[in-house]
């Protein structure tokens, strides 16, 4: 609930406090307990969100100090090792695709660099489009659902009819067609930076409808709540209402949809630099590495196998946490 | 139900323009914008001016986009000819482009791979419908034990590996190391065991991953409908528990399973693009990719609408299956 604003919300309340009544908590907790503060007690309880929560952390800061980490193992993403392969096959000559002190992930077939750098830097590109693109999808379509929701009408109409429509396109083929077109050089950007900034772009474009029609659904059903009744017949305006009545109340589905839209977006991006179109090199992304490693499966499998876990580990991780949330923030689970 | 259908028809021929419209206006405001001359990546990336100016010429590329949409569609029902520079190119209806760059009209190279994609997803969707809903509703009915834990760790996992990886790492597990399959590709008409055995990883691998995604919509859904006010009724009134669980709660489990089986589905007739690489399979993803790589426009263009098509008619079907499972939508 907002923050008091006169009699209406202090009337939504105890309706609250008598809900959390009956589910059978002791009255001193029910006092002060925020949406926030059960969901925290929630998740805290929720071992595996928790562990795919630490997990993420982990990952962002290894993403965010990825050339210090590389600089201490004093292994550089690019440098050539090619002392390392067998001059014959192409592939790295230790045993496991020449897993060493030196290289804990071992090395790369024919050029020798060090795969263990090379994941690490990789998980810059994968957070970053993921994060970033979630944000673009959030924004727009929690701004297209509020307006849709809200204003009903033909604004409703308009708006729903693009998100059936975006929902029913082709998605990956579409964001694989758009992210080709794009040229290598524009907005002063060039090479890696371009193709991130559109990367981040399309894929935040095509992913707000699933936003979108949550928010508008959320805001449609809140519109008529009495509180909102209740504001308006004070002479709240429409921003008032908007701002401090709908969208703090809009906040936790937010969340989760941001949660569960992460590693959709981690997928994609791994997914486009997979087939080509996404980062090229020599910036290292895990699709791309998945997408070389496709001629080494029979002669170098680890090639192949790390890039592998390390997306599955990282969307596994955010997944166990946004379910975690979730269940979390879920008005019906249990208190 | 009639007039349901006719609606349903309308909505499905007014979206079919409006993306004809917006995927030229991807592909041919959004390079423009940004500065990049389409007539030249038409015909290659060194040609010489005289040839780019006959494509522009020939593609009508200086006309407004609204012309050569509707020149476009006019191709896809009369077929269209081509001339400028001195030569023209015939390509008949159904015309859904032509290829300047490879000198082949787009049409025929489609319809020969889209048997490949077609086979690719009905394959991999009978095996996930089977899977995913088995899994889904064992889990709902039997909540909390250890078949429903298990079930829904596997699902999560399936969830969050991306296809290339599980594809790969089964071929080499089970075509390199163990020797068990086969999985080159081998055309339907030269055999039939052997075009079987080169689909049966793919299949598994896609389904794999969709039967993980249908599993945990189906436990979701399936435990939100147990709740419901009416299946206490249907308990009440003294029906059988499996009655219960067939009659009333599958049914309406099925609804948005079914809609999303018709985006699925529509989306991979195009979109398998990810398994006919990481497989090797001659499908439509694999053409487009292709087209990607060579920058050959004509036909990322057609693979986009047909694949849109595919979407639509998909939903189409979807919403004529929705007027027969739930009686709502014939009565509204």
């Amino acid at each position: 609930m907002t923050a008091p604003l006169h009699e209406p919300t202090a009337e939504a309340a105890p309706s609250a406090a008598e809900e959390a009544a009956v589910a059978g908590a002791d009255a001193k907790a029910v006092q002060g307990r925020s949406l926030g503060r059960i969901a925290w007690e929630r998740l805290k309880r929720d071992k595996l969100a928790l562990t795919g929560g630490i997990v993420v952390l982990v990952l962002i800061v290894v993403a965010i100090l990825a050339p210090l980490i590389t600089n201490i193992v004093g292994q550089d993403p690019d440098a050539y090792h090619e002392d390392l392969i067998d001059p014959l096959f192409g592939t790295p000559t230790g045993s496991l695709g020449g897993i060493s002190g030196d290289h804990w992930l071992g090395v790369e077939p024919v050029n020798g660099r060090d795969i263990f750098a090379r994941i690490v830097h990789g998980a810059r590109i994968s957070l970053l489009v993921g994060f970033l693109s979630a944000v673009v999808a959030v924004i727009i379509g929690t701004v297209l659902g509020v307006l849709a929701g809200f204003f009903g009408g033909w604004v409703d109409a308009l708006i729903s009819r693009i998100m059936d429509g975006l929902l029913a396109f082709p998605q990956l083929l579409f964001i694989i067609a758009l992210v080709s077109v794009m040229p290598n050089d524009m907005l002063g950007l060039s090479g890696t930076g371009v193709r991130l900034f559109v990367m981040i772009l399309v894929i935040g474009f095509f992913g707000w409808p699933y936003i979108g029609r949550v928010v508008r659904g959320q805001t449609l059903s809140m519109r008529e709540r009495e509180y909102v009744e209740a504001a308006r017949s004070l002479g709240a305006g429409r921003f008032y209402i908007l701002f401090k009545e709908l969208l703090p109340n809009l906040v936790a589905p937010i969340i989760v949809y941001t949660t569960m839209m992460i590693p959709t977006n981690i997928l994609t991006e791994a997914a486009l630099s997979f087939l080509g179109v996404g980062v090229k090199p020599p910036t290292s992304s895990w699709g791309q590495m998945l997408s070389s490693a496709i001629d080494y499966y029979q002669s170098d499998p680890m090639y192949m196998v790390i890039p592998g876990v390390a997306i599955f580990i990282t969307v596994l991780a955010f997944n166990l946490f946004g379910d975690g949330v979730r269940d979390a923030l879920d008005p019906k689970g249990s208190r | 139900m009639l007039a349901y259908l006719f609606r349903r028809l309308f909505a499905a021929a007014v979206m079919l323009v409006v993306i004809i419209l917006v995927v030229f206006g991807i592909f041919f405001l959004v390079p423009k914008w940004a500065g990049v001359d389409i007539a030249s990546s038409f015909v290659g990336k060194q040609a010489d001016p005289a040839a780019v100016e006959a494509v522009r010429q020939k593609l009508g590329l200086s006309d407004p986009v609204f012309v050569q949409a509707w020149e476009f569609f006019k191709g896809i029902f009369a077929g269209r000819t081509y001339s400028g520079g001195g030569d023209v190119t015939q390509c008949s209806a159904p015309c859904f482009g032509y290829s300047f760059r490879s000198e082949q009209a787009v049409w025929p190279v489609l319809t020969e791979r889209f048997p490949v994609t077609l086979a690719l997803a009905l394959g991999a969707a009978v095996l996930w419908l089977i899977f995913g809903l088995a899994a889904g509703v064992l889990s709902a009915l039997k909540r909390g034990t250890l078949w429903d834990r298990a079930a829904m760790v596997v699902a999560l996992a399936g969830v969050s590996l991306p296809i290339y990886f599980t594809g790969l790492l089964s071929l080499a597990i089970f075509s390199h190391s163990l020797g068990w399959i086969n999985a080159e590709f081998v055309p339907l008409d030269e055999s039939f065991s052997g075009w079987f055995g080169g689909m049966i990883l793919p299949w598994i691998t896609l389904a794999f991953l969709y039967a993980a995604m249908y599993a945990r919509i189906t436990r979701a859904t399936m435990m939100e409908i147990l709740g419901e006010d009416y299946i206490r009724t249907a308990r009440a009134k003294g029906l059988k528990e499996q009655v219960v669980i067939r009659k009333h709660a599958m049914r309406s489990t099925l609804t948005p399973l079914l809609t999303m089986l018709g985006m699925d589905l529509g989306a991979l007739m195009g979109g398998a693009v990810l398994t006919e690489t990481t497989f090797s399979l001659p499908g439509l993803g694999q053409k487009v990719l292709d087209a990607i790589k060579n920058q050959d426009l004509p036909f990322i263009l057609g693979v986009v609408l047909i694949t849109s098509l595919a979407v639509l008619i998909a939903n189409l079907v979807v919403d004529v299956l929705y007027a027969v499972i739930d009686p709502r939508v014939r009565l509204a």
